[in-house]
């Protein structure tokens, strides 16, 4: 096996090292048994649900979780550290309390605070139990000496000692407590989603330091480029219109008979959920059905506004042929825009995009299609992109507040980087 | 000197319909495969997507998707003895190149074969006997059944997601379906579509005649389809920009919206795009092939080993590379000996512009799809009686108008002047009353002795391989053929009420400069005499058993209908002998 002679010249190198191996031998006393399979394969299935390769994956390497990808954050960039048993450059020296603490407290092992581009906060949530159990399949992947710097903020974010306020600000230790009022489905799904789904990461909004905003917990957030839509059972702007088994399909596969994933959630459904289990996928379902929405009573624009009259006829031309002009799409290949509460979102971030820019929706398994967006933004002007997005959500159903042309102009500048 | 890539256990020559058939059934059966295509990559959304697919002027008139002359051609001559001449525009018919190949810019008119039509000679020989065929006609039985390939058609269509009306579902003959195809062991996948007015006005002159009119079998869907593979295609919008064109909202069936989904993100497959193949290379005992060359857009020449070579290019490119490649004795017309370049054929299409009171007509002719349409199949193969009529073959025929575009639709009388107001007038006045199939009248092709592909003595292409040199000329048999389904077409046309009917007969010479069809056919046909054919009944070489050849190239002759469905059955066919056969004992399949 490849890996276990790579594993042995790794440990090798590291045995030169005293202190290296002072610290692993001292870790050796509690670890978990390297055979112990089942502990492993329920590891293997959390770190999945937990989605850990995404960050801890660079997309060019074949290297997993050797770290080195960049993160975005909206105070500079933090680069994903290697968590391979490297001892070196990994967490191969780590002991599993030191891991915990990384994983539910955000320290490193010299105490240290983690930035939350580490979902911590959410991960505080999960048992020991699961912890030690990601620790343990973490193990037994191939160890592999990358070196990465993660902390490339900008001052004075670079300072870490500035996490103490964050955390005291924002982070609430402590694992999941069920509801004992929910359903034992209810009570798993809100694990999930609330500990290693770490939903809530994109899809709530943040404070201007990053913080979660919990009373609004789900209700929508522009990151990266994109909008992580409402996933509360809001009518207008969330899961509203969507059944439990939408939901599941939605996540299983990254389509459903109204939507596909496309943009960091199309990444999300191919390296997490549609490796999830489906009873697990119905258990945040039913617990996402359960989230109460917003607060809303948007008026639609009138249909005789003279941008809604562009944006008709906008629509008529170049969109009802894929998308109907009742706007109803196609199940499983082109989005329900009556249906669609990206569409409407307070924030227009994904659908400027997606129509400047197009978008591939994620292929899976049970759904290879993959269909795609066109690109538009080559072809319409800015005030002819905000005339029809402002059709669109002001159709159907939609309320949202119009679009200028200028609002598409920054979308275009934000995306070229300008 | 080729640098050398590792090796694999299947190369494919071209990554169209039959490539990706192959390559999506030899993927499962756990080989690992790479696909060397001459042209580039080619995705819905992002190389025509809907707000410029439908542009007739870049797609139709300046022939957007299919290979440059510039990069590779043929030449061409009616007859032996005759200076070929390469082509430098396409003409009568248009060469795909690039990802997905033919199934990109098809119809999707997707038909079966006639079970006769399979074993035509001897079909032909004992209905009518030996004397009643043409002397210099070379046509041969295939080798298969169509009891053969039904299960391998059944999967083609399903795959596609076909759109029609069985006309024959195990024995039992089906109201409203053609009743003359083979027997169906199932409905097709989807029904048919719905038909505009020209097709129904066609369809009612044709039954009062006393003709069992049907739906043309199409791959633009009549309804949302998600095949066996889970590939998902959307329903057809009518826009009337099918043939030559990309389809942009994922209607109509082609490698992309149905098998590339699947197969691009397998682990043991690879596609290389932008590599021409050059030659197939064999051991020193010329009966084992040992790879393929290709070169990419740099000029670097690359070597790519593999244990399995699957030819799968446009039908007259894999007659070229096996004749470059020194597969198969070479066909020699002098001595009729040889089988590499024999039996080569294309199609007899003709066609009717039948002009109506345009006070009373109105067909909205932009309403349409590449194979939508009511046909007949009176006249096709040997569903009628030649006796009196002194020819063979036949071809369905249809109102089957694939459009209404702009720049082509300009039907007018022919007394009309070609340009200037009066032509203006003339093509407003009529072009809402003025039925003009795309393909009226579709004629088989049969074979013959002075019709083949060779290499060329005089032309060679940039990078010094000769090119492939066509010598093809009507028939008698042929043309009497043509006049005689070109007058029982326009028969229909007047019974529907037309005012007049223009009959566009086809004519000799065979004129390379008018389109007729892509279909053109044979090269390297299958069969089961080494004498005859190139291909054994499984497509497989009988001089290089690890050398397949997909396509039409395989077709003795050519039957009177659109190729692809027979190409895809053909493909499933062959696939399944290397699954279930040459893998387990890799050689010859038949000996002969």
């Amino acid at each position: 096996m490849p890996e276990t002679v790579s594993r042995l010249v790794a440990a090798a190198v590291a045995g030169l090292l005293a202190t290296a191996c002072a610290a692993r031998l001292a870790a050796a006393d509690n670890l978990a048994s390297e055979q112990d399979f089942g502990l492993i394969e329920r590891g293997r299935y959390l770190t999945t649900v937990a989605d850990c390769a995404a960050c801890h994956t660079d997309p060019a390497s074949n290297d997993l979780f050797a770290g080195g990808r960049p993160i975005e954050t909206p105070f500079g960039k933090v680069v994903s550290p290697n968590i391979t048993p490297d001892l070196e450059t990994g967490i191969g020296t780590w002991t599993d309390a030191q891991f915990d603490a990384a994983v539910r407290q955000g320290r490193d092992p010299d105490g240290a605070r983690l930035y939350p581009a580490m979902p911590f906060p959410y991960y505080a949530r999960m048992t020991a139990e699961d912890v030690r159990a990601i620790r343990a399949y973490l193990r037994t992947v191939a160890p592999v000496h990358h070196p990465v710097e993660s902390n490339q903020l900008p001052f004075p974010y670079d300072i870490r000692a500035g996490m103490a306020l964050w955390d005291a600000l924002y982070f609430e230790p402590g694992t999941f407590k069920p509801d004992p009022h929910k359903s034992a489905q209810w009570n798993r799904g809100a694990y999930l989603v609330r500990g290693p789904g770490h939903c809530g990461a994109c899809h709530t909004p943040k404070s201007v330091l990053g913080g979660d905003e919990k009373h609004q917990a789900l209700q929508g957030y522009s990151i990266q480029g994109w909008f992580a839509p409402n996933i509360t059972n809001d009518l207008a702007l969330g899961l509203g219109r969507w059944s439990v088994q939408d939901v599941q399909t939605y996540l299983k596969s990254g389509h459903n008979r109204f939507a596909g994933a496309s943009g960091p959630m199309a990444e999300e459904v191919a390296d997490s959920s549609s490796r999830m289990s489906d009873a697990d996928l119905q258990s945040i379902a039913v617990y996402l059905k359960d989230q109460p929405g917003e607060k809303t009573s948007a008026k639609p624009l009138a249909a005789s506004d003279p941008q809604m009259v562009a944006g008709a006829a906008i629509y008529s031309d170049l969109c009802s042929a894929c998308h109907a002009q009742d706007g109803s799409g196609v199940a499983y290949l082109v989005p329900n825009l009556s249906l669609a509460s990206s569409v409407s979102s307070r924030e227009p971030t994904s659908l400027l995009r997606v129509v400047i820019h197009g978008a591939r929706t994620v292929g899976t398994p049970t759904e290879p299609t993959a269909p795609a967006m066109p690109a538009f933004g080559w072809q319409l002007t800015d005030a002819q992109i905000a005339a029809v997005t402002t059709y669109v959500r002001n159709s159907w159903g939609h309320a949202a507040p119009a679009l200028s042309a200028s609002d598409v102009h920054k979308r275009r500048s934000l995306d070229s980087g300008g | 000197m080729a640098r050398k890539l590792p090796a694999r256990d299947v190369a494919i020559v071209g990554l169209g319909w039959t490539g990706s058939i192959l390559a999506n059934e030899l993927t499962d059966a756990g080989l690992n495969v790479v696909a060397i295509e001459r042209g580039p990559w080619r995705d819905t959304a992002t190389h025509y997507a809907p707000n410029y697919a439908q542009d007739e002027l870049r797609y139709r008139i300046r022939h957007e998707l299919f290979l440059r002359p510039a990069q590779t051609t043929f030449t061409f001559r009616n007859k032996h003895g005759d200076t070929a001449l390469p082509i430098r525009t396409w003409g009568a018919f248009m060469p795909p190149n690039g990802v997905g190949g033919g199934g990109v810019h098809w119809n999707a008119e997707t038909w079966r074969f006639l079970p006769s039509d399979f074993v035509l000679r001897t079909h032909l020989t004992q209905r009518y006997g030996a004397p009643f065929l043409p002397a210099d006609m070379t046509i041969q039985d295939w080798g298969v059944t169509y009891a053969d390939l039904e299960p391998h058609y059944d999967r083609f269509e399903y795959l596609c997601g076909t759109c029609g009306t069985a006309g024959n579902l195990q024995g039992k003959i089906q109201a409203g379906g053609n009743p003359f195809e083979g027997p169906r062991s199932r409905p097709y996948p989807n029904p048919a579509q719905q038909q505009p007015f020209g097709p129904t006005l066609f369809a009612k002159a044709a039954r009062e005649l006393g003709y069992q009119p049907f739906p043309q079998p199409s791959g633009n869907m009549s309804q949302p389809y998600r095949n066996p593979l889970g590939v998902r295609l959307g329903p057809c919008t009518y826009c009337g920009f099918c043939e030559w064109f990309a389809c942009a909202n994922y209607s109509k069936a082609s490698p992309q919206t149905t098998i590339l989904p699947v197969l691009m993100p397998k682990r043991n497959f690879q596609l290389r795009d932008n590599s021409e193949v050059t030659r197939i290379n064999l051991d020193p005992s010329g009966k084992r092939a040992t790879g393929v060359t290709f070169v990419d857009t740099s000029g670097t020449e690359w070597e790519q080993p593999a244990e399995l070579v699957i030819l799968a290019a446009y039908t007259i490119f894999n007659v070229q590379l096996m004749l470059l490649s020194k597969v198969g004795r070479p066909y020699d017309p002098q001595s009729n000996q040889g089988v590499v370049g024999r039996n080569f054929t294309h199609q007899t299409i003709s066609d009717c512009t039948s002009f109506f009171d345009r006070s009373k007509f109105v067909f909205n002719p932009f309403v349409s799809s590449g194979a939508i349409g009511m046909c007949i199949d009176e006249f096709n193969g040997d569903n009628f009686d030649h006796g009196p009529h002194g020819f063979v073959g036949g071809g369905y025929m249809g109102q089957v108008q694939t459009n209404g575009r702009p720049i082509e639709t300009t039907p007018v009388p022919p007394e009309t002047p070609k340009w200037g107001a009066e032509w203006k007038r003339a093509v407003r006045d009529n072009y809402q009353s003025t039925l003009k199939p795309g393909t009226g009248v579709h004629g088989s092709m049969y074979s013959y002795r002075d019709v083949y592909v060779d290499l060329d003595p005089t032309f060679r292409d940039r990078l010094g391989r000769p090119l492939a040199r066509i010598t093809m000329d009507f028939h008698d048999n042929e043309l009497k053929q043509n006049r005689f389904l070109t007058d029982k077409f326009a028969e229909i046309f007047q019974q529907a009420g037309a005012q007049r009917v223009v009959k566009e007969y086809r004519q000799g010479p065979y004129d390379i400069t008018k389109y007729q069809t892509t279909h053109l056919c044979g090269g390297a046909v299958m069969g089961n005499d080494p004498k005859t054919s190139a291909l054994n009944r499984y497509l497989q070489s009988w001089d290089v058993p690890n050398l397949f050849v997909m396509g039409a190239t395989a077709f003795p002759q050519n039957a009177g209908y659109n190729p692809t469905g027979t190409v895809g059955a053909l493909a499933y066919w062959s696939a399944a002998a290397i699954r279930s056969q040459y893998l387990k004992n890799p050689g010859p399949l038949v000996h002969a």
